[in-house]
C-alpha cells in the first residue's frame, strides 16, 4: 500500500495545458488559492455594506445606485437588497472561501507533496473539480444580475421562503434558481475533489510513511474529504430536491395549505422540515469541513515554531477522527427550535456536548506543544497563535447554544452570528492566513515581508474581537439576526450604539486586509528568494526545491523514517529531524 | 511578547464587560424565565473560568517559552493528563446539559394544564394575528379560501361555522397574569418565529404544523415580540407585543371584544 505509485503525466507544453487546464495540483492549488481570495474579498465587501446599512439604514450613497438600480433606487438601500447581501455574504464565504481554501486550495498544493507523492491520485478529476467549482462561482455571482436580483432566504434556503418563487419575495425568482443550481454544481465539484482527496491519502503515501506518521495537516485533509464525500452528496440530493419543488411542481417541501401573498398554492404533503433535517446534515458537517484543515494547521504550525514535538500526537489525531465521526450526528442542534420532535433534542444535545471533548483535547494539547518551547514568532506563528485564541473564544460559546434549555433564548440571535464567525469564520481565515505566511515561500519562491505581516495580524486580530466580541452581548439582550434594519423596536433601538460600534471595527478590519493583499502581490514579484527550508520544517515539502519541480521529488521517490514533528531531539545534530532523513 | 499581553488584555477586557452587564437580559416575568436565568448563570460560571484560564494560560505560554536560546523540551505528551482533562471535560459540558434538561422537559414534555388558555398564533408575512374561543369557549372551524386580511379575517374562519361567530381576534397578544397559557402556532406561508424575551421561550412556527407551545407569566406589562425566523423582506417589521394583564382587565378586554361581534 505504501509502495510508490508511478502514474504521472507528461510534464505540460505551452501556456495553456501549464497555467489554465494544468494537471498540476499545485498548480490547481493556486487557482483555487486565488478564487477563494477573489471571493472573500468580495464576501467581505457584502459585509460591510451590511455592517453601515444596519446603523445608518436611510443614508443615500449614489455608489449603491449605481450598483443596484433596483434594490437601491434613490440610492437607500432597500430590505430585500439587505438580505440578498447577507445571503451571498454567507454563501459565498461558507462554500467559495472556508470551503475552498483550506481544503482545495492548500490540500491540493501540499497533500500529494506532504505524503511523498508525484500529483494527486485523479490528475484530470482534479481539474475538472476546479473548473466545476469556477464554474459555480459565476453562476452565483450571477444572481446578483438577473431580474428580482439575489436571493433573500440567507445561505441555509429555508422554505417555504425559498421554494415558492417570485411570491415570497424579489430575489426569489431567478435569483433563488441560479442559487440552488450553483450550490448543487458546487457539490459536484466538491464530491470529485473529496474522492481524490482520499484516493491519494491511502494509495499514494511514500514508503516508509504509515498513518501514524503523516502530518497532522494531512490527517485534517483526509478527515474533512471524508466528510465532504458524505455531506455534500445529500447537500446535492436537497437541492435537487429544491429545484423541483421550485420548477416541477412537486411538494418534497411545501405542505398543503399555503397561502403566499394572497394566493393559494397548489401544493401537498411536503414538510419544511426535511429540508431542515438534509441541509443541515450536510451543514454541520460543514463546520468541520471548514475548521478541521484549520487545526491541522495550527498544530502543524506551533510544532514547528516552538521547536517541540507535537503534545499527543494520537490523541489529536484520534480528536480529528473523533470530531469527524461526531460531526454526522450533531446536526439537530441547529433545530431545536424548529419544530421537530423535542425528545430528539436531548439526544443532539448531548452528541453536542460530546463533540466539545475531542475540541477541547486539541486545545489542551496545543497548550501543551507549547509549554517548554523555544517559540519563534513568525507571522505565520502568530496567525497560529491567533487562531488558538479564537478557538477558544468561539468554541466556548457553544456550550451555551448546544443546550436546548438554553437555545430557547439564543437561538436565531446574534449569539449565534458571534459563535460561528469567531469559530468557523475568523478562526478558520486565520488558519488561512497562518498557511499563507508558512507557504508562500514554497509556492511562490519568494519570502512575505515579515514587518508587513505582523503588522496585519495584531490589526487583524484586534478587529476580529472589536467586531465579533460585542455580538455576544447583543444575543444576550435579545437581538435577532437577519433583521435589515433596528428602529421598529424598542429595545433593538437601545442597542444601537454597541451595533455603531461594530460597524466602525468592520470597515477598520476591512481596510487593514489591504495590508495583506499588498504584502500577497508585492512579495511575489519583489519577495526575498526562498531557501529550500526557510522555516527549520520536518516534513516533505521543505525538502523540495521552493517553488517545487513539476513532478514533486524530480524522479526521486521519498523514503519516511521519521514521525512528523521530531524537533529538538536529544543528541541531534540540529535541532530537528526531517521525516526522509536516515533513521 | 507582545502577543501574550495583548491575549491577556483582551481576556481581562471582555470578563470584565461579561461581568458587568451592561447589555443584558431584560428581567424574567416568569418561573421559567428564573430557572433559565440560574442554568445560564451556572454555564457562564463554567465556561467563563474555562475561557479566563485557556487565554490566560495562552498567554503566559507565550510569554514564558519565547526564544531565549537554549533548547526545548523534547517530549511526546502525557496519556495521564491527557486523560484527565478528557474525562474533566467529558464530565463538565455533560453535566451542564442534564441540569438543563429539566427546564426543556418543563417547557417541552410537560403538557399544559387542562384549565390553560387556549389562543392561536398565526404568522403570515409580515404580520401577527392572534384568536380567541368566544364566550363558547370553541374556535370555529377554518378555510384558507375565505381569508381576508384588509376584512378582519386573517384566519380565515369559516362563515357558516356557528362556533367561528364570536371567536375574538387580535393583532397583539394579551394574556392574563398567573394563568396557564397554551399557545397553538400556525403559519400560512413562510416559517416564523415567536419570542418573547422576558419569557426566555422561543418557537418556530411551521406552516403544515400546530405547534402546541405553554406558558404562564406572572408580571403585568407589555413586553415586545420580534419575529425570530427569517421570513422575507419585512422580516425586521414584523413587530407585536404580548401583553400581560390582570385578570380582571383581561376579562374585561375579552368583553369588549365580544361585544364588538
Amino acid at each position: 500500500m505504501s509502495s510508490p505509485v508511478v502514474h504521472a503525466h507528461g510534464a505540460p507544453q505551452g501556456f495553456i495545458r501549464r497555467y489554465i487546464f494544468s494537471l498540476d495540483h499545485k498548480v490547481i492549488g493556486i487557482q483555487y488559492y486565488f478564487l477563494a481570495l477573489f471571493s472573500v474579498f468580495l464576501g467581505m465587501s457584502l459585509s460591510v455594506l451590511m455592517r453601515f446599512h444596519m446603523v445608518y439604514p436611510d443614508a443615500k450613497v449614489s455608489l449603491f445606485e449605481k450598483l443596484w438600480p433596483t434594490g437601491a433606487a434613490g440610492g437607500i438601500m432597500t430590505p430585500e437588497l439587505y438580505l440578498s447581501l447577507m445571503t451571498m455574504h454567507g454563501t459565498i464565504m461558507v462554500f467559495f472561501v472556508l470551503t475552498t481554501a483550506p481544503q482545495s486550495g492548500f490540500g491540493n498544493y501540499f497533500l500529494p507533496i506532504q505524503i511523498g507523492a508525484e500529483d494527486m491520485a485523479f490528475p484530470v478529476l482534479n481539474m475538472l473539480s476546479f473548473w466545476t467549482t469556477l464554474l459555480a462561482l459565476v453562476v452565483m455571482v450571477s444572481a446578483f444580475f438577473v431580474q428580482g436580483g439575489a436571493p433573500l432566504s440567507g445561505w441555509t434556503a429555508y422554505p417555504p421562503l425559498s421554494a415558492v418563487g417570485p411570491l415570497s419575495g424579489p430575489g426569489e425568482g431567478m435569483g433563488q434558481t441560479l442559487w440552488v443550481i450553483s450550490i448543487a454544481i458546487f457539490c459536484g465539484a466538491s464530491l470529485m475533489g473529496a474522492i481524490n482527496f482520499i484516493a491519494t491519502t491511502i494509495d499514494l503515501r511514500a514508503r516508509g510513511m504509515s498513518m501514524m506518521r503523516l502530518p497532522l495537516t494531512v490527517w485534517s485533509w483526509f478527515v474533512t474529504a471524508i466528510l465532504g464525500l458524505l455531506g455534500f452528496a445529500v447537500l446535492l440530493a436537497a437541492g435537487v430536491l429544491l429545484l423541483l419543488d421550485r420548477m416541477a411542481g412537486t411538494s418534497f417541501f411545501l405542505p398543503a395549505g399555503l397561502v403566499v401573498n394572497d394566493q393559494i398554492l397548489n401544493h401537498k404533503g411536503g414538510s419544511p422540515l426535511l429540508w431542515q433535517h438534509l441541509f443541515w446534515f450536510f451543514g454541520h458537517p460543514e463546520v468541520y469541513i471548514a475548521i478541521l484543515p484549520g487545526m491541522g494547521l495550527a498544530s502543524q504550525l506551533l510544532a514547528t515554531f516552538s521547536r517541540k514535538p507535537i503534545f499527543g500526537y494520537r490523541a489529536m489525531v484520534y480528536a480529528i477522527l473523533g470530531i469527524g465521526f461526531l460531526g454526522f450526528f450533531v446536526w439537530g442542534h441547529h433545530m431545536f427550535m424548529s419544530g421537530m420532535n423535542p425528545y430528539s433534542a436531548m439526544a443532539f444535545s448531548i452528541l453536542t456536548m460530546s463533540i466539545g471533548v475531542p475540541s477541547a483535547i486539541k486545545t489542551f494539547n496545543w497548550i501543551g506543544t507549547l509549554w517548554g518551547g523555544r517559540i519563534r514568532f513568525t507571522t505565520a506563528m502568530l496567525f497560529a497563535l491567533g487562531f488558538v485564541s479564537l478557538f477558544v473564544s468561539g468554541g466556548i460559546s457553544g456550550i451555551f447554544l448546544g443546550q436546548p434549555a438554553l437555545d430557547l433564548y439564543f437561538h436565531d440571535t446574534y449569539f449565534v452570528v458571534g459563535h460561528f464567525h469567531m469559530i468557523m469564520g475568523v478562526a478558520a481565515i486565520f488558519g488561512m492566513f497562518g498557511g499563507t505566511f508558512y507557504w508562500f515561500p514554497k509556492m511562490f519562491g519568494r519570502m512575505m515581508n515579515e514587518t508587513l505581516g505582523k503588522i496585519h495580524f495584531y490589526l487583524t486580530f484586534l478587529g476580529v474581537y472589536a467586531i465579533f466580541t460585542p455580538m455576544h452581548f447583543l444575543g444576550i439582550a435579545g437581538n435577532p439576526r437577519r433583521y435589515a434594519d433596528f428602529t421598529n423596536f424598542e429595545f433593538m433601538n437601545n442597542l444601537m450604539p454597541v451595533h455603531k460600534f461594530m460597524t466602525h471595527a468592520a470597515i477598520f478590519t476591512a481596510v487593514v486586509q489591504l495590508i495583506f493583499v499588498f504584502n500577497l502581490f508585492w512579495s511575489m514579484r519583489k519577495g526575498a528568494k526562498a531557501p529550500v527550508n526557510p522555516w527549520d520544517s520536518t516534513t516533505l515539502e521543505w525538502t523540495v526545491s521552493s517553488p517545487p519541480p513539476f513532478d514533486n521529488f524530480a524522479g526521486k521517490h521519498p523514503v519516511v523514517n521519521h514521525g512528523a514533528y521530531e524537533y529538538s531531539v536529544p543528541g541531534a545534530a540540529k535541532d530537528y529531524i526531517m521525516q526522509s532523513d536516515p533513521a | 511578547m507582545l502577543l501574550g499581553v495583548i491575549v491577556w488584555i483582551l481576556t481581562v477586557v471582555i470578563c470584565y464587560f461579561f461581568l458587568g452587564h451592561y447589555w443584558w437580559f431584560p428581567p424574567p416575568i416568569s418561573e421559567h424565565g428564573q430557572a433559565y436565568d440560574a442554568q445560564f448563570n451556572a454555564t457562564l460560571w463554567v465556561t467563563g473560568v474555562i475561557f479566563f484560564l485557556a487565554q490566560i494560560a495562552l498567554g503566559y505560554v507565550i510569554i514564558r517559552f519565547r526564544d531565549k536560546g537554549g533548547t526545548a523540551k523534547y517530549s511526546h505528551g502525557n496519556n495521564m493528563m491527557e486523560a484527565l482533562w478528557t474525562s474533566a471535560t467529558a464530565l463538565l459540558f455533560i453535566g451542564l446539559v442534564l441540569a438543563g434538561t429539566r427546564i426543556w422537559a418543563a417547557v417541552h414534555f410537560a403538557e399544559a394544564p387542562a384549565d390553560a388558555l387556549r389562543i392561536e398564533v398565526l404568522g403570515k408575512q409580515f404580520a401577527w394575528s392572534f384568536r380567541y374561543p368566544g364566550p363558547d369557549g370553541k374556535f370555529g372551524r377554518t378555510d384558507i379560501k375565505q381569508i381576508n386580511d384588509q376584512g378582519g379575517n386573517s384566519f380565515g374562519i369559516d362563515e357558516k361555522d356557528p362556533a367561528g361567530k364570536d371567536d375574538i381576534t387580535s393583532a397583539s397578544i394579551k394574556v392574563p397574569a398567573g394563568k396557564p397559557i397554551l399557545l397553538i402556532l400556525k403559519s400560512r406561508d413562510v416559517i416564523h418565529n415567536f419570542f418573547v424575551r422576558e419569557l426566555r421561550l422561543k418557537q418556530d412556527i411551521v406552516p403544515g404544523m400546530e405547534i402546541p407551545f405553554h406558558f404562564q407569566a406572572d408580571k403585568i406589562g407589555v413586553y415586545e415580540v420580534p419575529c425570530s425566523e427569517l421570513c422575507g423582506l419585512g422580516h425586521h417589521q414584523m413587530r407585536t407585543t404580548l401583553e400581560v394583564m390582570s385578570e380582571a382587565n383581561f376579562e374585561k378586554w375579552k368583553q369588549e371584544q365580544a361585544a364588538q361581534k
